[in-house]
């Protein structure tokens, strides 16, 4: 099969999205999607393997996907179609043992074409069925278990305004997956100023987390080098060499951060020490999406990811636009589309359920969406005091949406997290939130000294 | 079993109200079991519903256009190839592109080349630009030298910010300031930005354009933002550029925000 031909065979049946037909690349019609689907589903794995997207060449990302291929794992699964595969995820034949034996064996192109002909349904019991399990400070991925990042972000970056933020999503329970701050300055000095007010706050709450400042990847080398208390280390990622280049980094980079912040050992239960961001559409708004639907460049992020075993990944899936996700249903499918094809790769995938204001989507979306992922195993989620991110300007999911999904299903944050939770009383003994009026927030505000601070 | 129902008392009694004061974050709010109390719900609803209007709301261009000339000004209309409201969200680039139909009205304008043309565009937020569009564009044309060749205000629909490169194109214009509705916040909804491009072309990028936004009132009052902006003009044509370099030379004396890019997607 040529290049050009297995790109269009993706591309037409891919479930319609706006920027699928920006970049001009989406079936015309709808029966034209469902023929590209069946004939998708009647490839073979081994064609898509031997048919690289992009010249391994000229593009590092493709050459990494070569090179992550193990072609041992990939033996039993060899005379699959596409459709074979789905057949074999949904059946009971594949268990969660079943499944993570594949990690190695399937490529982002491969999985990306198993989603085109899933249904959300399949999406959800699939991913489900594969657990990805990383470790920091917390444990972060168990099955019956949801973390949530809290994002405490400020338009200055004032300290006593994050910090009262914090505050408010450790009451309910939230920051088991990080304490990340997307800062309003990249800068060193910056950087540096957060992760010391984080620092300070967990050491005098004796708290199992672990902090980001969502800085430039050589901002936080340059943090490092100076003795900066770096956990984790973050940077945005996408599914080619030129979509990385307009980031501004490359493979060595993020070798070279996750060097040095492993080099560190600042983690207690484990040494994941990178946090990754991706989102469908980034490739097509750098021109660096090489004609492949954005769906599968989105999978093909995952392969830079899974490189340097990341803590969490995390697709942002509202923030980019109508533009390339038009709406609340667009916005569901991607959701559940990036968790899938994360989690058949190996990577510890949680989702920023989001939205901006000039997309046809509303708190209903977000309801549905954080309900289904959270079905699905999702690793974490983020907590936004109230859903308004007053510095980046859109709606994510609260502390309040956390709080009710891990109720609603059952769900416990991460295992050392819930134990101080429980000793803080924030949480009763069975791991769920305690009534406000029992004052277990109160107890936190007060050990916090932030009120204090503030007078 | 006739006992009267308790429910905890408002929000402001929480004991992070007093921690509002350092941001504008909706903390504290309060919770009923998980969910969000009555209050904190509907004014994010509110909040949410205002920024959902603005991108939809009518574009007044003919009022606009009106306001110019009652205050003797010249305004001519102009429209992208985004032909609807849908097509304009899904296809950015189509609201880059002028409408063949502008391009020839435009260039008929064009006997000479012009020093400045103002455009006043929709964006994503039709209710800034209706509320104070034209009051910032007089604030501009009045605040310029007198001995400019000011071409006619252009007010343009379906716009993106890069419209301004084709507008300014067909006009023979040496510098485009594009005042255009920004994506609406939840904070507010009625923000404008501007844009300014020295020697407007198709394909100029966003590092090539300086940008000052949040123009509006309890931000940079409309009123005064013409003045800053006819400063920022006259910089650009003594310079001979606009962008990143004009900013390094601007920044300290106007609190210039630039290149565009840095401040996110906007309208663009």
């Amino acid at each position: 099969m040529s290049q050009e031909t297995l790109k269009a065979l993706l591309a037409e049946a891919s479930p319609a999205r706006s920027g699928d037909f920006l970049a001009g690349v989406a079936a015309e019609n709808q029966e034209a999607r469902v023929k590209a689907q069946r004939i998708l589903a009647d490839t073979s794995l081994a064609d898509i393997l031997n048919t690289p997207l992009i010249d391994p060449a000229e593009d590092d990302v493709s050459a990494l996907i070569e090179a992550q291929h193990d072609a041992e794992a990939f033996r039993p699964i060899a005379g699959f179609s596409v459709g074979d595969l789905r057949d074999f995820l949904l059946s009971d034949q594949a268990t969660s043992e079943a499944i993570a034996a594949l990690k190695w064996a399937l490529t982002p192109e491969m999985v990306a074409a198993v989603s085109k002909i899933c249904r959300n349904q399949d999406l959800i019991a699939i991913a489900r069925k594969r657990p990805v399990v990383t470790q920091f400070r917390t444990t972060v991925g168990e099955p019956g278990r949801l973390s949530v990042r809290i994002q405490p972000n400020h338009p200055t970056d004032d300290a006593k305004g994050v910090a009262a933020s914090i505050l408010d999503g450790l009451a309910f329970g939230c920051g088991d997956a990080v304490i990340g701050i997307n800062p309003a300055t990249d800068s060193p000095s910056a950087m540096r100023r957060l992760l010391d007010l984080i620092e300070e706050l967990r050491l005098r709450l004796d708290c199992p987390v672990q902090s980001c400042v969502l800085a430039h990847v050589t901002t936080a080398i340059d943090c490092m080098a100076r003795g900066a208390p770096v956990d984790l280390v973050f940077q945005s990622i996408a599914g080619s060499e030129k979509a990385n280049a307009s980031f501004g980094i490359n493979l060595s980079m993020l070798k070279e951060a996750h060097d040095a912040a492993q080099a560190m050992q600042r983690g207690t239960v484990g040494q994941n020490v990178m946090y990754f961001e991706t989102g469908q559409g980034a490739a097509l708004s750098a021109n660096a999406h090489f004609g492949i639907d954005q769906q599968t460049m989105e999978a093909r992020a995952y392969a830079v990811a899974r490189a340097f075993d990341p803590l969490l990944v995390n697709t942002v899936v509202g923030f980019i636009g109508p533009e390339y996700l038009y709406d609340g249903k667009e916005i569901t499918r991607a959701g559940l589309e990036d968790h899938f094809c994360g989690k058949l790769l190996g990577v510890p995938m949680g989702v920023d359920v989001c939205y901006t204001n000039h997309a046809e989507a509303d708190q209903d979306d977000m309801d549905n969406l954080l309900t289904l992922l959270a079905v699905a195993g999702v690793n974490f989620v983020m907590g936004v005091p109230g859903s308004d991110d007053v510095m980046l300007n859109y709606q994510s999911t609260s502390y309040h949406d956390a709080a009710y999904v891990r109720r609603a299903l059952g769900l416990k944050p991460a295992p050392e997290f819930e134990a101080w939770a429980k000793d803080v009383g924030v949480f009763d003994e069975a791991g769920f939130l305690l009534p406000e009026t029992d004052g277990g927030d109160r107890g936190l505000i007060a050990r916090s000294k932030l009120l204090e601070a503030a007078e | 079993m006739s006992d009267k129902i308790e429910i905890a008392g408002p929000d402001d009694q929480h004991p992070l109200s007093r921690l509002r004061a350092f941001t504008e974050a909706r903390i504290g709010l309060g919770r009923h079991g998980a969910g969000l109390p009555t209050r904190a719900h509907l004014d994010f609803a509110e909040a949410h519903a205002r920024a959902r209007d603005a991108v939809h709301s009518d574009f007044q261009a003919e009022a606009i256009a009106a306001t110019l000339e009652s205050a003797g000004f010249t305004a001519i209309g102009a429209a992208s190839e985004a032909g609807d409201r849908a097509t304009y969200l899904r296809r950015p680039d189509l609201g880059r592109r002028l409408s063949q139909r502008s391009v020839a009205d435009l260039a008929s304008r064009a006997e000479m080349p012009f020093d400045l043309v103002v455009v006043v565009a929709d964006g994503l937020s039709a209710t800034a630009v209706n509320a104070h569009g034209a009051a910032v564009a007089m604030g501009v044309l009045n605040a310029v030298p007198k001995s400019w060749r000011v071409a006619p205000v252009v007010v343009a629909r379906g716009a993106r910010v890069a419209l301004s490169d084709p507008i300014g194109a067909a006009l023979r214009a040496k510098i485009a300031l594009m005042l255009i509705g920004e994506r609406p916040g939840l904070s507010a909804a009625n923000s404008l930005g501007a844009y300014l491009t020295f020697a407007p072309k198709p394909g100029r990028s966003d590092a090539d354009r300086n940008c000052v936004s949040n123009i509006r009132p309890g931000g940079l009052r409309p009123e005064i933002a013409g003045d800053k902006l006819a400063g920022l003009i006259i910089r650009a044509a003594e310079l001979g550029l606009s962008g990143t370099k004009l900013k390094d030379d601007a920044d300290d004396r106007l609190g210039v925000e630039t290149p565009a890019a840095a401040i996110g997607p906007a309208a663009d």
